[in-house]
């Protein structure tokens, strides 16, 4: 598989603020790719970086194998970017702002894509609508809208579904789906750690501008494999102390954490041979959540020791 | 360049569509300073055998002109950083050379409509000569250059509307008015003569008049050399700032 972005070794610094801290990454052409990380992990400095719209302090970064900075002409027709905040340009009506976006990649008489994507988008009713008129979620379809008029080959969308209602979240992802199909690359930062684990093959996890996990979603989910089982059981007072240790209690309900799913059998058959019978049971599988909690939790634990901090 | 003419569009097409505050309002205030300012004076002040009227007519064009440049580069930047569609441009191959190109192009350009309404709406009022038109052109052009370029160091420079109209209102507006606009600069006391020729505006404004009577205050040559010479500067200055990214990309 060759490589569509390369990042090498990039930091940047704002003030006091270390927001990339010799960032590597590479991700593959066609991949589905995922970036996590808690506000303020540096996930949008390094997509800036990629955009061209941050420059490293030092470091490297290339699109498909032209440099961000010495060859941005080629690197720029390679991105499309959906930026984070819902901006608009209120002179403009939606076609006018895609033809104007096509003419900035040099792009003239790019109709019939352009109507190719409003269809897709949903968008063609509001085609010659003002942008201040449409609602929140509509001028965000035209930002993705936007980031595609040039048909690049590797599409960045920053948060592209925070306050977006389900159903338009649904249409994008279905969109974005076809378009990775096609052999687009896409990556992808959103908080939403559902979107994340559906959608991307591989993920990083930022955090203080450092990437402190990047695998395939797949070997996340198994390296933090845990499965939880709740359960509720009567005359719990017979439980012998080798099951109560292993469990904790909430809100009514007994939680274990198993290693594997081979454990929960003999320990139902334990907790029925001390004569508690079930009421309630459920189990959880490791979803992405519990994965980039863990993580965030281990990254802090190894920062503290390497501050020297005990606690 | 494919960039550049997209990007020289819609900065057109951003000042068109709102022509009536863009282009007609500044030709009815220059309109209402020709009234006022001839009505009171016409029969009192001739300048260099110029009725005063005649006299007025090209220094409200070149105001105008200057003015209404400044007004669209910087507005167009500021209010696109204020409400980030600034990344649209950011973000496409447009080299900061086509930046540059496109908004000092559009500003040129209103800047020149807004002076061929003044030059329109003020005939009635007084019969002008144009006794040398290309110089008559170089320096509005060369006006629009200027000012459409400290538009974008100001509108690059500034982060909210109020210090974009700062910079408006203390330096662009006093040094335009008083730089021989309503007044032949002959008519002040010397200190102030000598420091009005310190004002780049001046040789605009009086090599623009050169341009319509054939008289003017100092050579039309000294004129075009010195803003010429300003261009360069602010032009130079602005693309510095634009290579380096300034206040832009991070």
């Amino acid at each position: 598989m060759s490589v569509a972005v390369s990042i090498q070794r990039v930091a940047k610094r704002f003030g006091s603020v270390q927001a990339l801290d010799g960032v590597c990454l590479e991700i593959g052409e066609g991949e589905f790719f995922g970036l996590l990380g808690p506000n303020g992990a540096g996930k949008t400095t390094l997509i800036s970086c990629l955009a061209g719209l941050v420059r490293p302090d030092s470091g490297q970064i290339g699109v498909k194998g032209f440099d961000v900075q010495d060859d941005y002409r080629q690197a720029r027709r390679q991105l499309g970017v959906v930026p984070q905040e819902l901006v608009f340009d209120p002179f403009f009506t939606v076609r006018e702002t895609l033809r104007i976006q096509s003419g900035y990649f040099g792009l003239r008489r790019n109709d019939d894509w352009i109507d190719e994507i409003l269809e897709n988008l949903d968008l063609a009713a509001k085609a010659e609508t003002n942008m201040r008129r449409l609602s929140g979620g509509m001028k965000r379809r035209v930002l993705v809208a936007q980031a595609l008029v040039h048909r690049p080959p590797v599409i960045v969308l920053d948060e592209p579904t925070a306050g977006v209602d389900v159903e338009l979240r649904q249409g994008l992802w279905q969109f974005v789906r076809r378009l990775n199909g096609d052999g687009h690359t896409v990556i992808l930062t959103t908080h939403y750690l559902e979107e994340a684990e559906a959608l991307c093959e591989r993920i990083a996890m930022l955090k203080q501008g450092r990437v402190v996990a990047l695998d395939s979603t797949r070997n996340l989910l198994e390296r933090f494999s845990v499965h939880k089982l709740s359960l509720r059981a009567e005359a719990l007072e017979r439980l012998p102390e080798a099951i109560t240790r292993r469990a904790s209690f909430c809100e009514g309900y007994l939680n274990f954490h198993l290693g594997h799913v081979d454990e929960v059998e003999p320990l139902l058959a334990a907790i029925r041979q001390a004569g508690c019978p079930i009421r309630e049971m459920r189990m959880n599988a490791t979803d992405l959540e519990d994965v980039f909690i863990e993580v965030m939790r281990g990254q802090d634990e190894s920062l503290a020791e390497e501050a020297g901090d005990v606690r | 360049m494919s960039g550049f003419r997209t990007l020289l569009y819609k900065e057109v097409l951003r000042f068109w569509k709102v022509a009536i505050q863009t282009v007609a309002a500044p030709v009815v205030t220059a309109l209402l300073y020709l009234l006022i300012f001839s009505h009171v004076l016409e029969n009192r002040v001739e300048i260099n055998n110029v009725r005063y009227t005649a006299f007025l007519v090209p220094g409200l064009i070149m105001m105008s002109v200057l003015q209404n440049a400044f007004a669209n580069s910087s507005s167009s930047l500021i209010g696109a950083k204020m409400n980030g569609s600034l990344i649209f441009v950011l973000l496409p191959p447009i080299s900061y050379g086509e930046f540059f190109l496109a908004y000092v192009g559009a500003a040129m350009l209103r800047g020149m409509m807004v002076g061929l309404g003044v030059l329109l709406v003020t005939a009635w009022f007084a019969p002008l000569q144009f006794v040398a038109p290309w110089w008559i052109l170089a320096f509005a052009l060369i006006g629009g250059g200027i000012m459409g370029s400290l538009g974008m160091i100001a509108g690059i420079w500034a982060e909210k509307f109020d210090q974009l109209s700062a910079f408006q209102n203390f330096l662009i507006l006093p040094l335009t008015m008083l730089s021989g606009v309503f007044y032949s600069i002959h008519s002040l006391p010397p200190f102030w003569q000598r420091v009005s020729h310190l004002n780049p505006f001046f040789y605009l404004i009086d090599g623009l008049r050169y341009g319509f009577f054939g008289v003017s205050d100092v050579s039309p040559l000294i004129s075009l050399a010195v803003s010429g010479l300003a261009f360069l500067v602010v032009g130079a200055w602005t693309l510095a700032l634009l290579r380096k990214g300034y206040k832009l990309r991070y």
